[in-house]
């Protein structure tokens, strides 16, 4: 009999755990990754030709890296690695991919999503103006070309990505304007119980935030964004700098020529809507988030999530669920798998649970900003649709949930699907219609999941 | 007849027409009975235009039509270019043509039979031969043998049409009540009573029926069944370009795969489908769009139009569409139950006819009677002659 055809999606710390796990099982996974190299967004590569040291790229996460980096270096005779290549669709029980716009289907047994996350926006007045650049972009910015946003960057939202961010410009020698921050010192506080369970980490993050301070960068808590302000010169827009409200409610402004904006991460899960797995409303995150159980399995046979696309819990917590969903995917298929190798992997994400709820605590998504998002802020870059837009959909429109404001006035309609302005937009209509933010629902996922060339070839069915 | 609707309480209300089902047809049917002084409750299972009609290519052709369609299609058109005066809104028609491009010989010459035999329906297509097709419409590929144009053709949006239609009934006093779908449908001596899945009760004399793909249960509920298919349009869209491409496209091939079209919006995408159909699970209400049937469109659409491999794909769709086997629509009075009238079974191409549509059953129902030939879409083409 042949072996089974294992799919692992994705190839950051998830992904590669997973596939290091079914190789050692005597399997040869196929590894399909968006990205020209192996490693995902937080162990990202710089370019072949460019020589920093790891010390340098990741910081204190240099070792995880390098690890990483090396274990996938010795799993890829053992593997079907293919690399800019792009899960896009599923049909009956094969994986459509394309690459260099040629499309395949890949008939699977078993599917391991470790799609990973992107960041959470909260739009504010300004912020698809040039120059302004998700956490997320910021870093890749740094990591994969060495390159800086902005001379004077102002850092503004919530979560740890926050701090990791603006340190790392400050040690790439780009001292940042600001660290604007929309979570109170009191939330921290609150969030200390869960965070507390993952001590290295939480000492880390305050490291970070020392460093900054002790540089002289200015950290605030508890503001309010209010906008990006702009100005324009001869290359055209440009970012001038923030206005925000302190925690006392004061107008406060940080002059500055880039900004990078993210509150926390929101997990990548087209592909298992499209798989049909079932969601249910995680009210830590206020996401909608596909339903697995602790090995990562999902509501449909053969499908597992790993990583932060099953909900947001870190690197460290992608390699050990990586691993477990890959032990498990074995299980499943009849494997001798000894069960005290999942236990130990089950028990080592348990402290990792307990720490993300503890940062959805103590950095909230702050979803009460975007009731008073003024009617003129663009909500959905893609199709230029504003909060006032969305508002009309919820009123005069009458729409009582998110794909049918879609379908009136456009929100998530465009290039990105609704993954950039999809979470925003729901707390708007739900807001506007005084209704919980669950009964907003969430945007049915559509195969392109991201935007696939129309020259395309080749369909192996 | 036109006795005022009681009020609607929580769980009963009578009215002149009873309308069941919400989409274009439905909705059109309850703005029009409402301008005849008909009183209107219009129920709707989920949203007011939420499955075929809104889902669809958007399509406001009436160039390719049978024949015996035109005079339902030109009223449509009318009242298509009527939208603002009549709705308030013109949910993005645009009456920019409609081309028909064919490439092989047999195609290009049922291109010149249609536009000789739709003459006397009083529609004027001009046709373009070769070169010249190209030099009118210098965006089609070089190669094309035929074009046949319909100028006054257009396309508009799905999304908002029918949902329009839907408040502006609302708006002229139709009782519209979304989210509520019926679960039985008697006739008592004088009238229908049409109950709720909420346990509502809702009477009137007259009954519509544009249910879509679910209409053929309601029809044969009432002894009128008939072969009606669910199939699944495959459509899409690319990410936004500058506008340049104002007609509609369409392949004219008999062959299915090559049958796709193709339109550009002000904003700038290019909203595609046609060719291959996907599948319905009719009972989940869910239907389900092949990939690859997107990847197999790609090649006819750059084949009418090859600027399009230059552009990416971004989102595609798909609807619930009831087909009969003639791929005609169910429409006109019940042949056995009076007082009972049909109003699905579009076979995916329902919309340009929806306002039409509405005004005509409109008519049916306010007079008995429309100028509007309805024979070859009634329902009585598909019931057995009674045995002997």
């Amino acid at each position: 009999m042949d072996k089974p055809v294992v799919i692992v999606v994705g190839a950051g710390p998830a992904g590669t755990r997973a596939a290091q796990t079914l190789v050692h099982a005597g399997l040869r996974p196929v590894v399909l990754d968006e990205n020209r190299q192996q490693g995902g967004q937080i162990y990202r590569r710089q370019p072949e030709n460019f020589v920093r040291p790891a010390k340098k790229l990741y910081g204190a996460a240099a070792r995880s890296a390098t690890a990483l980096h090396t274990a996938f270096a010795e799993l890829l005779p053992h593997i079907d690695y293919r690399p800019e290549t792009l899960a896009w669709g599923v049909v009956d029980q094969q994986l459509l991919t394309e690459h260099a716009q040629r499309v395949e289907a890949i008939t699977y047994d078993a599917l391991i999503i470790a799609t990973g996350a992107t960041d959470r926006i909260m739009p504010c007045p300004g912020w698809t103006l040039p120059g302004v650049f998700t956490l997320g972009g910021a870093q890749i910015a740094l990591k994969a070309q060495a390159c800086a946003i902005g001379s004077a960057p102002v850092f503004m939202g919530t979560g740890p990505l926050l701090y990791l961010v603006a340190w790392q410009y400050l040690k790439a020698g780009v001292k940042p304007c600001a660290v604007l921050d929309t979570s109170s010192l009191k939330t921290r506080i609150k969030g200390l119980r869960g965070l507390r369970h993952r001590p290295a980490i939480l000492a880390q993050g305050v490291r970070y935030m020392a460093d900054l301070m002790r540089s002289g960068v200015p950290l605030h808590a508890g503001i309010q964004p209010v906008r990006i302000e702009e100005h324009e010169d001869d290359d055209g827009l440009r970012v001038r700098g923030v206005t925000w409200r302190n925690s006392r409610g004061q107008l406060r402004h940080t002059v500055g020529d880039a900004v990078g904006m993210g509150y926390g991460l929101r997990s990548e899960t087209q592909l298992a809507d499209l798989l049909k797995c079932d969601f249910a409303f995680d009210a830590t995150s206020r996401q909608w988030l596909p339903v697995t159980d602790v090995d990562g399995a999902t509501s449909q046979q053969g499908i597992y999530m790993a990583g932060d696309g099953a909900g947001i819990r870190g690197a460290d917590g992608a390699e050990y669920a990586g691993a477990l969903a890959a032990l498990r995917c074995l299980a499943d298929m009849g494997h001798n798998v000894p069960a005290q190798n999942m236990t130990r992997l089950r028990k080592a994400l348990e402290p990792m649970n307990a720490f993300r709820h503890g940062l959805e605590t103590g950095f909230p998504w702050p979803w009460r900003n975007a009731a008073s998002l003024p009617d003129e802020t663009v909500v959905c870059r893609c199709e230029n649709v504003t909060a006032g837009d969305i508002r009309r959909a919820a009123g005069a429109l009458d729409a009582p949930e998110v794909n049918r404001a879609k379908a009136f006035v456009r929100v998530g309609m465009g290039r990105c699907q609704g993954r950039m302005c999809g979470l925003a937009g729901a707390e708007i209509l739900a807001a506007a219609r005084q209704m919980p933010i669950e009964q907003a629902g969430r945007i049915r996922s559509a195969a392109p999941i991201k935007p696939l060339p129309a020259k395309i070839r080749g369909i192996m069915i | 007849m036109s006795h005022p609707a009681q009020p609607v309480t929580r769980t009963t209300a009578r009215a002149d027409v009873i309308i069941v089902g919400g989409g274009i047809m439905g909705a059109a049917t309850a703005f029009f009975a409402r301008q005849q002084g008909l009183s209107v409750i219009l129920l709707e299972r989920d949203l007011v235009g939420q499955y075929a009609s809104g889902t669809n290519f958007g399509n406001v052709r009436r160039q390719g039509r049978f024949l015996p369609q035109l005079p339902l299609a030109n009223r449509s058109r009318t009242i298509w270019g009527d939208l603002p005066k009549l709705i308030g809104e013109n949910v993005e028609f645009l009456p920019s043509g409609h081309v028909r491009v064919a490439f092989k010989p047999e195609d290009s010459a049922r291109l010149e039979k249609y536009a000789q035999d739709c003459k006397p329906y009083g529609l004027d297509l001009e046709l373009y031969s070769g070169r010249k097709a190209v030099e009118r419409f210098p965006m089609l590929d070089p190669d094309v043998d035929c074009a046949s144009f319909s100028p006054l053709d257009g396309h508009a949006n799905p999304r908002l049409a029918a949902p329009a239609f839907g408040r502006a009934a609302r708006r002229a006093g139709a009782t519209v009540l979304e989210g509520t779908e019926v679960s039985n449908i008697t006739r008592s001596a004088e009238d229908f009573v049409v109950e709720t899945t909420k346990g509502q009760r809702f009477t009137a004399p007259l009954l519509q029926i544009s249910s879509g793909a679910w209409g053929q249960k309601m029809a044969a509920a009432f002894g009128e069944d008939l072969p009606l298919t669910p199939k699944a349009p495959q459509m899409g869209v690319t990410e936004p370009v500058p506008y340049r491409i104002h007609p509609v496209i369409g392949y004219a091939s008999w062959v299915e795969e090559e049958g796709v079209y193709l339109r550009q919006v002000e904003r700038g995408n290019i909203v595609f489908g046609g060719g291959l159909r996907g599948t319905v699970d009719l009972a989940a209400k869910r239907a389900y769009l092949n990939p690859l049937n997107t990847v197999r469109q790609m090649p006819h659409l750059q084949r009418i139009l090859p600027d399009f491999a230059r552009l990416r794909v971004i989102r595609t769709w798909t609807g619930i569409e009831g087909y009969t086997d003639d791929d005609l629509p169910v429409m006109g009075p019940s042949a056995r139950v009076p007082g009972l009238y049909y109003a699905f079974g579009f076979c995916g191409h329902g919309f340009q006819l929806g306002p039409g549509v509405g005004a005509t059953m409109a008519d049916l129902l306010a007079t008995g009677k429309t100028e509007i030939p309805l024979a070859p879409f009634s329902i009585a083409r598909f019931l057995k002659p009674p045995a002997l």
